[in-house]
């Protein structure tokens, strides 16, 4: 088999979830800046947000979204700049690529628990 | 028009420095007959490399002023500044001596991407009637004028980043291959160009398709074969 073929598979399914994620980051961003310059209108307090925000399942389901699909995006680029611009070997890519995609992950989704749960 | 020009030659292999020589101003003069000036009046131990001298064999790309160019259809005019000029090797090969490089790599890439075209057809079958106006046909025609200059190899950052990066030449003739619908190998060769070393290592940033001499895309051949080999992995026919 050519020595290609081992990750051919795994490689193409990830430049799969790039731009599976990167079309869903696309309607997220524009959703997001939109909600931003809507909710501003009025000045704009921490007590505000929360009252609007806690207690929401669409903002809870909506930034829950944003997060995972950041947390697929964001490693696999991640592991590209990691070997190339640092000359990391694949592996090390890889494990600073999954530790990105934790971070995200953990990090965003506590953020959005923190200002839905009431 | 200034009368002379101030020509900076590398000289040398990956050690090696810029001799600087005055080469006469001639109108419609070419790089390329600036370098055989300077073989055949200045500097005979010069190596470089070129052949049809009208864009066709593809064996005269250097680097002109930090970019690489088929040097038999530059114009000086074009690119010189001022009355200067610097020819250096492509980048991303091994130099073998002054302006000629060693492409073995770069060649060994095409069959790496099998490269080659594998029919199922005897002399004994009839021939082959592909639909010229057909999606496949079109998408092939794009990418079949490549004469394998490696002036797309030497502008990719990718290929420097990733030495084992299969590059964009190999990768727009596996293209006009996955297009070829006499073609057999369509599966094998869809495996050898993904991966991390084939068509998903490309970032899309366009060098090569800027510097084409042949105005190919090889970008978009590229994207082609993201889209290709995504759909057969998630298929389960990679």
């Amino acid at each position: 088999m050519n020595p290609m073929g081992a990750n051919a598979v795994a490689e193409a399914r990830r430049w799969y979830w790039m731009r599976i994620s990167s079309m869903v980051l696309a309607v997220c961003v524009l959703v997001h800046l939109a909600t931003v310059v809507y909710a501003v209108r009025g000045g704009l307090s921490a007590g505000e947000i929360l009252g609007r925000t806690r207690g929401s399942i669409t903002f809870a389901a909506f930034y829950g979204v944003f997060v995972i699909a950041c947390a697929i995006h964001v490693p696999i680029g991640v592991e590209s700049v990691v070997r190339e611009w640092l000359g990391a070997s694949p592996r090390t890519a890889r494990v600073v690529g999954w530790l990105a995609a934790l971070a995200i992950a953990v990090l965003g989704l506590r953020a959005v628990y923190a200002v839905v749960a009431a | 028009m200034t009368t002379r020009l101030i020509v900076s030659v590398w000289r040398g292999t990956a050690q090696g420095a810029f001799v600087t020589y005055e080469v006469p101003r001639q109108e419609s003069q070419t790089v390329l007959d600036v370098v055989t000036y300077i073989q055949r009046h200045l500097e005979p131990s010069l190596s470089y490399r070129y052949a049809c001298r009208v864009g066709m064999c593809g064996s005269c790309a250097m680097t002109v002023n930090g970019i690489a160019r088929w040097t038999c259809r530059t114009h000086v005019s074009k690119v010189a500044d001022g009355a200067g000029l610097e020819i250096a090797p492509l980048a991303n090969l091994p130099v073998i001596k002054d302006l000629a490089t060693d492409m073995t790599a770069f060649f060994d890439k095409w069959a790496r991407a099998k490269g080659q075209f594998k029919g199922d057809r005897t002399r004994h079958d009839d021939f082959a009637r592909v639909e010229p106006k057909s999606k496949a046909r079109q998408a092939a025609d794009a990418g079949i004028e490549c004469i394998g200059c490696g002036v797309c190899y030497a502008a990719c950052d990718v290929v420097t980043w990733r030495p084992d990066f299969l590059g964009p030449a190999a990768l727009n003739r596996a293209w006009t291959l996955v297009n070829d619908e006499r073609d057999v190998e369509g599966r094998e060769r869809l495996r050898a160009v993904a991966g991390d070393a084939g068509c998903h290592a490309c970032h899309t940033q366009g060098s090569c398709t800027e510097r084409c001499p042949k105005q190919i895309a090889p970008t978009s051949a590229i994207a082609g074969l993201k889209r290709v080999t995504a759909r057969a992995a998630v298929r389960g026919k990679l």
